[in-house]
């Protein structure tokens, strides 16, 4: 008899709730340390220069002033993936907004007037902007010494005396006899803008240098481990002496990856003298001095036979890295493994270049490349039925992934993968595919539908891995302590539903420590690719078992029966079938102790771990290898109404389905989709970063910068979650938190040729854009 | 240097503040009031919501000097009597908080949407928030968040009403 569920599956409200409702949860905004000084940079006004000379003479005079810093002294080379940044820009600068000097004075206004004293001279070099231009044989380099840089040997492979820091290959079959021979062609070309993740909290660290060149940080980042692990190796430190505290953290979405402002806060406060420094990017260096996603330009190529078979699919594309490249470079390769969509295809060649242009960099951005790509498969999808004549939902399944197929890079697809059919299918009817959208009232107002598909894996290096540690209480409560962090996905709280229900104890009394300390929190690798619920969950469930092993153990000798007929529930121990005859918990936290005042056990503290299984590098020449832990899949359908006067667009619903293998809170889980299928909507009308011919950045602020507010979400959403479970995953899940954002633009492109019969290939969709095309329609026909 | 007087949740304060000073670097930094956030520091986001005298302004754009003889509210306030209020338990029950960080500018945003209109309508309800900016949630439960709070108040009034 399977036991009932008590906590798991269960609408659980977040366990960080009360903090978050009282104002009292902590930020690292929020945190003021004695002594603590603020930091004001100077950024280049250039997207491409030399740095001739840099005077801060009189910046280091003014009163309050602590420390004044150049690259000229930070010979420092950073990076997870590709070590291409430095903390401060020396001899050259690579894009407008780059951080030249840093100065940390007693207050904020004190270091903001210094770095008006700060005198920089440049020269201004050619600025490359567009990616393919880049590519040229004879483009100047962004970065000349890239053949010296350390990387991640085996997986990427920049080419050296190029700007290419990284191209991904994926050869599967024959794809050129296949396209030669297919009945039906078609090639087309879409484009994203690099975008900004806009978390609400800026990234912001305060690092104090102390005695015996040890470090201690507070960030606003979703990478303890990483931080710690990457300072440690730049600054030649034992990782123990770098100690790292994430307080809460107020969103990240992927752009708290990685390294951010940590290094730079600590060497200024190495050179205060070990005053804490605290660095926040306000709001405008958050657009163009920190990370954004990166643009894309992508060419697909799709053959079929007639009845709509895809025999061969090519697709170039080519990654707007930017400035640096370190987290774009597992961009690049992991949008091209999944860079066909979820479909089957025989014949298949992709090649994925990440190029470095003059503009802010990008990095990890929630959907990990596949928004983007997706962005142009799934459009290309519905152009080619067309092409055949055919409904874009039987396109679809005629070549969606099935048992027995295998994927572009060779795994074989299971079941246990998911069910993307599925998923389509339960967004074509709650949209009602079938049935035509009611014209609207208006006669200058049409409506369209759209679906598309979405799929995803977690990037993460083969070897990813993650401990929990769980220590019982004396009242029998237990603490849990992990490193991933919850900036809001309400990883926590699952979390704390799985050790309740693994514990058998209330769900009361499980805390989760809500600020990581790598000092006392156990290794996790970092927050990201939707992949901790997954991680820790599996842990915590190896942790909570351990837990009961000790309990068993010392309860065993003090009921004298064996640890194997001894059962678990509500706190309590007992021989199976006697709950009478239990002891609480509570008496064998720390050591059981006999009417006499022997005693036997001792404190429990049980964990667990959990590392990757199975994954593959990928073969450098085609691709082909196991890249990934589990598959997401699903899908969107949506509807919209188009104002044809202004362009103006009206989401009137979206639907998504995801298939997550189990859904271990729904109230989250739907948070989770709503809040991804807003932003992705973002990214489907309005964001995308704006340059000049200079490469300046144009839109570095909400008023020129939209992202959703209250009054542009759609006037429906659905969420249809599946649970075809994930063999591997804790009671079956797997990870959902990234995937709703994905094909949110795909699913719209979509619906507005079924509205206006016009071809969208570039995004945003904001109503400009739509409005020239329908004016363009118009006089064309 | 100016001295001005004014109250914060109902506590008189006093303090002397620099002509440039912001409300909310007074709240934040000299009133150890952090549950009020700085989001954009240009009047974009929503972050820094308090109440002047009952009514939401975004207080990283107020001088500090503008408070005297005003009342504020601040998130900390917003809690009554060590439990929560009911708009902050219908904030926990439609799971409007993700990351946190618009949380305390959206709550103010809908106290002094409930202060002037116990019973606003959905778009009374999106008008009051529209400044509000929240990058995780995607406003939905938001906006039910406030619904069901006035739901809640009116329901515990009509129950007063009757007995
Ligand atoms: S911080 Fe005041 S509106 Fe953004
Ligand atoms: S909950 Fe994160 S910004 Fe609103």
């Amino acid at each position: 008899m399977t036991r009932e569920l008590k906590y798991v599956g269960k609408p659980i409200a977040r366990a960080d709730a009360v903090d978050k409702v009282t104002g009292a949860a902590q930020y690292t905004h929020d945190l003021c340390l004695h002594g603590m000084l603020h930091t004001a940079l100077v950024l280049s006004p250039h997207a491409s220069a030399r740095i001739v000379s840099i005077d801060i003479e009189k910046a280091e005079q003014v009163q309050g002033v602590r420390a004044v810093l150049t690259g000229n002294g930070l010979c420092y080379q950073l990076g997870l993936y590709l070590q291409d940044k430095c903390i401060l820009a020396r001899d050259i600068v690579r894009y407008h907004g780059e951080p030249v000097v840093a100065i940390a004075a007693d207050t904020l206004d004190i270091a903001n007037a210094a770095c008006r004293l700060v005198e920089v001279q440049y020269e201004a070099l050619p600025s490359l902007l567009d990616p393919r231009d880049a590519m040229e044989e004879s483009a100047h380099l962004v970065h000349p010494d890239l053949h010296t840089y350390n990387y991640m040997k085996g997986v990427f492979f920049p080419k050296a005396h190029s700007n290419i820091a990284h191209h991904q290959k994926i050869r599967k079959g024959d794809f050129d006899r296949a396209f030669e021979k297919a009945d039906i062609r078609l090639t087309a070309s879409f484009y994203n803008p690099p975008v900004q993740h806009v978390p609400m909290e800026t990234h912001a660290a305060v690092a104090q240098a102390l005695p015996g060149n040890r470090i201690e940080i507070w960030t606003s980042s979703q990478s303890p481990y990483t931080v710690r692990h990457l300072l440690s190796v730049c600054f030649g430190l034992p990782h123990a002496d770098v100690r790292v505290h994430v307080p809460y953290v107020g969103g990240g979405f992927g752009g708290k990856a990685g390294l951010g402002l940590e290094p730079l806060a600590y060497v200024l406060s190495r050179a205060a003298g070990g005053r804490p420094v605290k660095v926040v990017a306000t709001r405008e260096q958050e657009f163009n001095t920190l990370p954004s996603r990166q643009g894309l330009h992508s060419t697909i190529e799709i053959a079929t036979s007639n009845d709509g078979k895809i025999v061969a699919l090519k697709s170039t594309y080519i990654w707007d890295a930017g400035a640096y490249a370190d987290y774009g470079v597992n961009i690049g390769r992991s949008a091209a493994y999944s860079g066909a969509g979820p479909y089957s295809i025989d014949n298949c060649w992709i090649d994925s270049y990440v190029v470095y242009t003059n503009k802010v960099f990008g990095t990890a951005f929630r959907g990990f490349g596949h928004l983007e790509v997706l962005w142009g498969i799934e459009r290309a999808m519905d152009l080619m039925a067309r092409k055949l004549g055919m409904d874009p939902v039987e396109f679809r399944k005629r070549n969606l992934l099935k048992e027995g197929d295998t994927t572009i890079t060779g795994e074989a697809f299971t079941s246990g993968h998911g069910n993307p059919q599925q998923c389509l299918e339960a967004v074509a009817e709650a949209i009602e595919w079938r049935t035509p959208s009611a014209p609207p009232i208006e006669p200058h107002k049409v409506r369209g539908k759209g679906i598309a598909m979405l799929h995803k894996a977690p990037a993460m290096p083969t070897s990813t891995s993650c401990a929990v540690v769980i220590k019982l209480d004396e009242d029998g409560g237990a603490d849990v302590l992990v490193s991933g962090v919850d900036y809001g996905q309400g990883t926590y709280t699952v979390l704390r539903q799985i050790a309740a229900e693994e514990l058998r104890i209330p769900i009361e009394k499980v805390h989760i420590t809500w600020e990581c300390d790598t000092a006392f929190s156990p290794y996790d690798w970092q927050t990201v690719a939707s992949r901790f619920a997954y991680m820790g969950g599996n842990a915590i469930i190896e942790a909570a078992a351990d837990c009961l092993d000790q309990i068993r153990f010392v309860a065993a000798q003090a009921l004298d029966v064996a640890p194997e007929d001894l059962e678990c529930e509500h706190g309590t121990v007992y021989p199976k079938g006697h709950p009478d005859r239990g002891i609480p918990y509570s008496q064998l936290a720390l050591g059981y102790t006999f009417e006499n005042g022997n005693s036997i056990g001792g404190p429990i503290i049980g964990h667990g771990r959990f590392i990757a299984k199975g994954l593959t590098h990928l073969d450098p020449d085609t691709g082909q290898g196991l890249p990934a832990q589990f598959w997401t899949y699903g899908a969107h359908s949506v509807e919209v109404e188009v104002d044809t006067e202004t362009g103006e667009i009206e989401i009137l619903n979206i639907v998504s389905a995801l298939d997550a293998g189990k859904v271990l809170n729904p109230k989250l889980c739907v948070g989770q989709v709503v809040g991804g299928v807003v932003q992705g909507l973002g990214s489907a009308l309005w964001e995308g970063f704006v340059f000049d011919e200079k490469g300046r950045l144009l839109n570095p602020a909400f008023v020129d910068y939209k992202i959703p507010t209250a009054k542009d979400i759609p006037h429906r959403t659905q969420q249809i979650l599946l649970e075809n479970p994930q063999p591997g995953g804790p009671y079956g899940a797997r990870g959902v938190a990234e995937h709703p954002m994905i094909s949110i633009p795909s699913a719209i492109g979509n619906a507005l040729y079924d509205a206006l019969g016009i071809e969208f290939t570039t995004l945003p969709l904001n109503y400009e854009r739509i409005l020239t095309r329908i004016r363009e329609k118009a006089e064309s026909s | 240097m100016y001295d001005i007087r004014f109250t914060v949740n109902g506590q008189p304060e006093h303090a002397t503040v620099p002509a440039t000073m912001t409300l909310l670097d007074l709240l934040r930094d000299r009133l150890a009031l952090t549950g009020t956030k700085e989001g954009c520091g240009i009047g974009e986001c929503g972050a820094c919501t308090v109440l002047l005298d009952g009514k939401p302004i975004t207080s990283c754009l107020m001088l500090a000097v503008e408070a005297d003889g005003h009342d504020i509210e601040t998130i900390e306030g917003e809690a009554v009597g060590g439990g929560l209020s009911v708009l902050q338990q219908a904030f926990i029950d439609t799971g409007a908080i993700q990351c946190g960080f618009c949380t305390p500018g959206m709550i103010m945003s809908a106290r002094g949407l409930l202060n002037r209109t116990p019973d606003p309508s959905d778009e009374n309800i999106v008008e009051a928030i529209a400044g509000n900016l929240c990058r995780c949630t995607g406003y939905e439960a938001i906006i039910a968040a406030v619904r069901l709070a006035a739901d809640r108040l009116a329901g515990a009034k009509q129950g007063r009403g009757q007995s």
